[in-house]
């Protein structure tokens, strides 16, 4: 298959560790990994800000980039921006487009998906022949669990990880309380959330805490960092792209 | 301080209907004093409510979990309440018509009231034509949204409230902090000390026992009951094919005003009327399972009219607009209309959880509330109007959707009002800033070059690679956060380059050389 990988705005600029396991991941897996320059952000800050008009140029510029006909499917490490593609782009087009910005958004969306999404539903493949000999939790993100309801995608992926400690993390589905600007607007708020989750997080004694969203780890990994908690944080593409011949040292920096 | 709430353009369109009006400011309780962040810190410095909160609303969650998990045809169920709801919202006019004709023909009375100060007004006017100087009151958020309470005690009339949570609150001069447990931020010792420094003649030696702790409420709520010759009501629902009103309760003290005063007053949101008595199927499955967790609610209570020797002989029906027209006239309001007030989604909220419902400085806290009050009472009454914070009080996670017997997808709801905020507060810093990062997100060229300018972070960053403390508006983040520094290649860079291209050959081949191996060791589970 021919891919469309979108980075993210965060993903290509401060995590791109986890980009990159996710492009070479897929070409384990035997497909072409197309990455459009032209790619920025997919406006979902401004949405959930409450700014709809600004993101215009946004929908309009990822519609443009990944609505070429030679993609098969676009792929995001993030299920909140799949969400935002999925569910926002539409009503900003719908208030602020034009006809033509609104068909291109419907074209588009169709085929994107977040990770874990691709892996098991497109790609129909659970075992991506990973090594990670780790104690590893997860954390299920609130876009990928409740927007795109991913299910236990990403906990098949992860079983059927050669090597794995996968370890169950109590209240799992409880949001860390990042919620873009929300950590930011009730920074106190967010941190009363942030310090239970991590509380969970460490009584699990893994290795690795992973998620399928490069912003709720930023949240919880730096949460992490400031108290000197054992635990890492890891994005899922960064788990399944470490094999016996490349492995991840837990050594290396976190990003 | 207020300012008008026009969101024309300034001409005047002759003939065209006026907007509802909402509920006029410093009216009634749907509007705190301080913007939710900065209530929500001081609750959070509460440890005790923190704990109070968090053992209350994870034990009702998981009962709730059992007894929705336990029905095959909850979702259907959900659907057909959310159909139901929005059928008779569509049709309200009508609805509330038939309302009114069927409680006249049974001999009650129908009052209009447009906002709160009509409705006190009205129920003022009837409590003192009863002769009575007191009412016994069933728990009601309608009459907590307009402050009853207060204005019934301004005119000299004592109101009694006889939910037992309602009571706990009342007596220690506090404010619901639930829509369905009043009390759930006090714990045992704290309803003990509020007993027995306010219930007159109470037992000295009373302790924390719940049971004991409700024996002394029920002697005290007793000779009130006995007593007092008007009641108070809200209603949950009003069923317009035969003009009953109904409660449901767990302690049955609302059946006692019900049933033994000589005259009954109550005060119903107009968003409360459903069709045919037939729907009651639907709502008396969904609701309890939803709020308190119970497969039925202990006592549901239905009351048509007046009959003539049994119950109160003087029913009046008071019908509160109260800015629901303005709701229902809005495409976010008219959903949010179809909250039955369950309290699902604050128990599973994980903001409500940790600031409990006063910080909504609203009758109605979490998630509901966040939508609901906005569209009742507005959120540009003034400058700084604290409603305006309401919808950023959640970070989007969507568990409330998922619990809300109806199916009101709340976070949508509040995207949209975060839309209106934005768009009725015109410029700002924020807007500026987020067109500034529009403007460079839009053109890839502009948004390399900010990656590059971003790539400065590392300068801020310690050894051990992470930024520590940032300027505001990102201090809140940095008190309790590390913030990776940006690494020295984004991930573009990594791909156009040599290094990306051989590394994406290199995984490429690993590929295809496992998948051989597989195919040759006769091992069909391939993995692609």
């Amino acid at each position: 298959m021919r891919i469309g990988l979108f980075a993210t705005c965060l993903g290509d600029t401060l995590f791109p560790d986890a980009v990159r396991a996710t492009a070479l991941l897929l070409a384990r897996l035997g497909h072409e990994v197309v990455f459009p320059p032209e790619q920025t952000c997919c406006g979902q800050m401004h949405v959930n800000t409450g700014y709809q008009r600004e993101p215009v140029p946004l929908v309009r510029n990822f519609a443009d980039t990944f609505g070429d006909a030679s993609v098969d499917a676009v792929v995001m490490p993030s299920g909140s921006c799949a969400g935002s593609v999925r569910h926002q782009h539409e009503i900003v087009a719908e208030r602020y487009g034009d006809p033509a910005l609104r068909t291109a958004v419907a074209g588009v969306k169709a085929k994107t998906y977040e990770l874990s999404e691709l892996l098991v539903d497109v790609l129909g493949v659970t075992d991506v022949g990973a090594y990670f000999p780790h104690r590893v939790t997860y954390h299920p993100t609130c876009h990928s669990l409740r927007m795109l309801r991913v299910g236990d995608k990403p906990l098949r992926l992860l079983r059927a990880v050669e090597g794995i400690d996968l370890v169950e993390l109590e209240q799992a589905d409880s949001c860390c309380g990042f919620g873009g600007t929300f950590a930011l607007k009730n920074a106190d708020t967010s941190a009363a959330m942030l310090r239970d989750k991590m509380r969970h997080v460490t009584a699990t004694g893994a290795d690795v805490c992973t998620a399928g969203d490069s912003s709720c780890l930023m949240h919880i990994g730096g949460g992490l960092s400031r108290i000197g908690a054992g635990t890492r944080t890891l994005h899922l593409a960064q788990v399944l792209a470490a094999t016996r011949t490349a492995p991840y040292a837990l050594t290396e920096a976190v990003r | 301080m207020s300012r008008p709430e026009s969101r024309g353009t300034g001409s005047t369109f002759l003939g065209m209907p006026a907007r509802p009006p909402r509920v006029p400011y410093g009216d009634g309780n749907l509007r705190g004093e301080e913007a939710f962040p900065r209530a929500a810190a001081g609750e959070l410095r509460n440890e005790q409510l923190r704990r109070n909160l968090g053992r209350a609303t994870g034990t009702i969650r998981g009962k709730r979990l059992a007894v929705t998990g336990e029905l095959p045809d909850w979702e259907e169920l959900r659907d057909a309440g959310a159909a139901l709801k929005t059928d008779a919202l569509n049709r309200l006019p009508e609805l509330l018509e038939e309302l009114e004709r069927k409680v006249t023909e049974r001999g009650g009375t129908v009052h209009w009231a447009r906002d709160g100060a009509e409705a006190n007004a009205i129920v003022t006017r009837l409590v003192k034509a009863a002769g009575s100087d007191e009412v016994i009151k069933v728990k009601s958020m309608a009459t907590q949204e307009i402050g009853l309470n207060e204005h019934l005690e301004d005119a000299g009339i004592t109101p009694w409230e006889t939910d037992l949570a309602e009571l706990i609150v009342q007596l220690g001069h506090d404010r619901p902090s639930h829509i369905l447990v009043p009390a759930i931020h006090r714990n045992r010792d704290e309803i003990r000390e509020i007993f027995l420094k306010e219930i007159p003649g109470v037992d000295p030696s009373l302790d924390s026992v719940p049971a004991h702790l409700a024996a002394a409420a029920r002697a005290y709520l007793r000779e009130k009951f006995m007593t007092t010759r008007v009641a108070v009501s809200g209603a949950n629902f009003g069923i317009a094919e035969t003009g009953t009103l109904g409660v449901v309760e767990s302690e049955g003290n609302g059946r006692m005003c019900l049933t033994l005063p000589e005259t009954l007053i109550t005060v119903m949101g107009i968003e409360k009327v459903l069709p045919r008595h037939q729907d009651l199927e639907v709502f008396l499955q969904l609701l309890p399972r939803s709020s308190t967790g119970e497969r039925m609610n202990p006592y549901t209570s239905l009351w048509t009219g007046v009959t003539e020797g049994d119950g109160p002989q003087d029913f009046h029906l008071v019908l509160l607009d109260n800015g629901r027209t303005a709701a229902l006239a809005d495409a976010v309001g008219r959903q949010a209309l179809n909250c039955i007030r369950c309290s699902a989604c604050l128990n599973v909220c994980p903001v409500y959880e940790r600031v409990g419902g006063h910080a909504y400085g609203s009758t109605y806290p979490g998630p509901i509330g966040a939508v609901l009050t906005p569209q009742l009472a507005g959120m540009h009454a003034a400058d700084d109007d604290p409603n305006s914070s309401l919808p950023y009080a959640s970070t989007l996670c969507g568990a409330c959707y998922d619990a809300c017997p109806v199916k009101i997808d709340i976070p949508s709801l509040l995207v949209e009002l975060r839309h209106q905020k934005t768009e009725e507060s015109g410029r700002s810093a924020e807007r500026l800033a987020m067109r500034a990062a529009a403007a460079v997100m839009g053109r890839p060229r502009l948004w390399t070059a900010a990656q590059r300018t971003a790539r400065l972070g590392r300068a801020l960053a310690g050894r051990d690679g992470t930024i520590g403390r940032l300027p505001a508006p990102f201090s809140g983040w940095s008190d309790t956060r590390d913030t990776p520094a940006p690494p020295k290649h984004t991930f573009r860079d990594w791909f156009a380059s040599d290094e990306g291209a051989a590394a994406l050959r290199d995984a490429a081949r690993e590929g295809e050389r496992r998948r051989a191996e597989r195919r040759t060791s006769g091992d069909d589970q391939e993995d692609q």
